[in-house]
């Protein structure tokens, strides 16, 4: 009887705690090493035997970076491009779920299809005639290069997470609205963009980190040093002739930050945007 | 009324997505798109001229070898994280701290997850260490740059990035079945493999089918990770789609030929498009 009860009830705990633990050395170890690292001098980083822990911890590859205004600058416009493209697509992508989740209209099904589909568009199918678009309207290396196309990527992800949302609330509210006499207009703006809080945060928060991780377009899209983002400075690092892993290391911890802080601060929402293609609206 | 709200995103994306592709058929069509002024028609010859090229062909198979196994191995390794998440045997304050530490692959873009696995899989690196202190292997091994690692060790890196997708969503479905499937099949007298074959499995199909296809067209145009980690080498032996195309364009200049690339690209992206559609429609 004892037997049977180790069988049933104490050996699939045990296992079930040994399938986490090799789960988490899996998913964590990897980036626990990343940022481990980035605090070791240069000459640690290949150390033998092997330590995680720093010896001579340091923070001297950090300084090297915010006391390199190029480098600094890599961030600004990560920032930048990647807020910009937030607040845009929100706005369009809001007005634009608006219409899906309130009417009725011819070729509905045909534009749904077709923003289903253009999430699945390869980058690189786009990018050859975006270089080509981009010189003949004399905006390559600009901003607004990177603004464009990037939002060409977000807008879809966007218009689909707050269609999403727009159709749990309920109709009663915007023709609360209407019977004061009121615009729809005024409607979206007054009522519904209130409510819809939480879901702006979620399509905004995944916008966000989309934006922030691009790389294709970033890397051909823009050439001078001013308008590099983060990626492509990591890119750029490691392009060079002796590797300064701490330095590297440093940059991707930096270039993480944002995307940690906003997952750690915001899961719910982040989990929304992760799921959406996958799990059913 | 309808229209005015959504005719800014439809005309940004007929412009940005719609128009540009138009553009990138005309350039397969034409003999020195971009680079020549007055570039010639020149039919199906750039097609052709992609099919003849073997590298083109190696890229396909490495391509496919790539996403399949990371589709395989992000569906296994995120059903089983799923799985032991939703146990009740462990204390619900512990599954959820693992649950936010299990997704955290996920939120690291291309770049950082290539000099990450760079660091790992250097032949000093900490991967190396461990494998000889274990004796598994005798020899510092180059995973990165051996034309007979290289692949794998690209999939691998490529494996641990994208299974929280399927573990998230997976999870979301798992918590949808409901409990009275699983005491049904309890009274019928079914065991805890027969559930899981005949309720859980079934139950999740919907999902698994969606992200699989999903997750099939995204890998198949993965770029940043291959161009950080190897860069089509040694010698090709990574070279995937999108590498091959962009090398045609952006270091060959060659924009008309890579252009047909990108439109078989585009062909298969769309094939599998069509069956996500359909499915997601079905649902």
């Amino acid at each position: 009887m004892a037997k049977r009860s180790f069988k049933s009830s104490v050996l699939p705990t045990i296992l079930t705690y040994l399938g986490l633990g090799i789960g988490l050395v899996f998913s964590a170890f990897p980036i626990v090493w990343m940022f481990f690292s980035s605090l070791k001098s240069n000459t640690e980083i290949f150390a033998l035997p092997p330590r995680l822990f720093p010896q001579d911890f340091t923070v001297a590859a950090y300084l090297t970076i915010f006391n390199d205004p190029v480098k600094v600058r890599f961030f600004i416009n990560s920032y930048f491009v990647a807020g910009v493209v937030t607040c845009l697509t929100l706005v369009v992508a809001i007005v634009t779920a608006y219409g899906f989740s309130r009417y009725q209209f011819r070729f509905k099904n045909t534009l749904n299809i077709f923003i289903i589909s253009t999430q699945t568009v390869p980058p690189i199918t786009l990018l050859i005639p975006y270089f080509g678009m981009v010189v003949a309207f004399r905006i390559f290396d600009t901003y607004l290069a990177l603004i464009l196309t990037y939002m060409v990527f977000t807008l879809p992800y966007a218009v689909l997470l707050m269609t999403g949302y727009l159709n749990t609330l309920p109709k009663e509210l915007d023709e609360a609205v209407l019977v004061d006499g009121g615009s729809s207009w005024t409607a979206l703006w007054r009522v519904i963009v209130p409510v819809s809080i939480p879901g702006i945060v979620a399509t905004g928060v995944y916008t966000f980190l989309l934006a922030w991780n691009e790389f294709l377009f970033a890397l051909t899209l823009t050439k001078s040093m001013d308008l590099r983002t983060v990626p492509i400075g990591i890119q750029l690092l490691m392009g060079q002739h002796a590797f300064e892993w701490n330095e590297m290391m440093a940059m991707s911890v930096l270039g993480s930050l944002p995307l940690l802080v906003l997952y750690l601060v915001a899961q719910r929402y982040f989990l929304a945007g992760m799921t959406a293609g996958s799990v059913k609206s | 009324m309808p229209y005015f709200y959504v005719s800014p995103a439809t005309l940004l994306l007929v412009l940005l997505m719609l128009f540009p592709m138009v553009m990138v058929f005309k350039y397969s069509l034409m003999d020195g798109a971009i680079m020549k002024k007055d570039a010639a028609f020149a039919g199906v010859q750039n097609y052709l001229t992609i099919f003849e090229n073997p590298v083109f062909w190696q890229s396909v198979v490495q391509t496919l070898y790539f996403t399949i196994m990371s589709v395989v191995f992000h569906f296994i390794i995120g059903l089983a994280f799923a799985l032991l998440l939703n146990t009740n045997r462990v204390d619900p304050l512990i599954r959820s701290i693992l649950r936010v530490l299990f997704i955290l692959p996920w939120l690291f873009t291309a770049v950082i997850i290539a000099i990450i696995w760079r660091l790992l899989l250097d032949p000093n690196g900490v991967v190396n260490s461990v494998l000889m202190a274990l004796h598994i292997i005798n020899f510092k091994v180059e995973w990165f740059s051996s034309t007979r690692t290289a692949i794998h060790a690209l999939t691998f890196a490529n494996i641990w990035a994208g299974y929280p997708l399927y573990m998230v969503s997976l999870l979301a479905g798992l918590q949808g079945i409901s409990k009275e499937l699983y005491e049904a099949a309890g009274i019928d007298g079914a065991n805890e493999l027969e559930k899981f074959w005949y309720i859980t499995i079934p139950q999740l199909m919907p999902i698994i089918i969606s992200i699989a296809l999903l997750d099939f067209i995204w890998t198949m145009q993965v770029f940043p990770l291959v161009w950080m980690t190897t860069g089509g080498g040694p010698i090709y032996s990574t070279e995937v789609l999108s590498t091959f195309t962009y090398k045609l364009a952006f270091s060959q200049y060659e924009f008309s030929l890579a252009s047909a690339s990108a439109m078989i690209i585009l062909i298969i992206s769309m094939s599998v498009t069509y069956f996500y559609i359909k499915h997601q429609q079905r649902r």
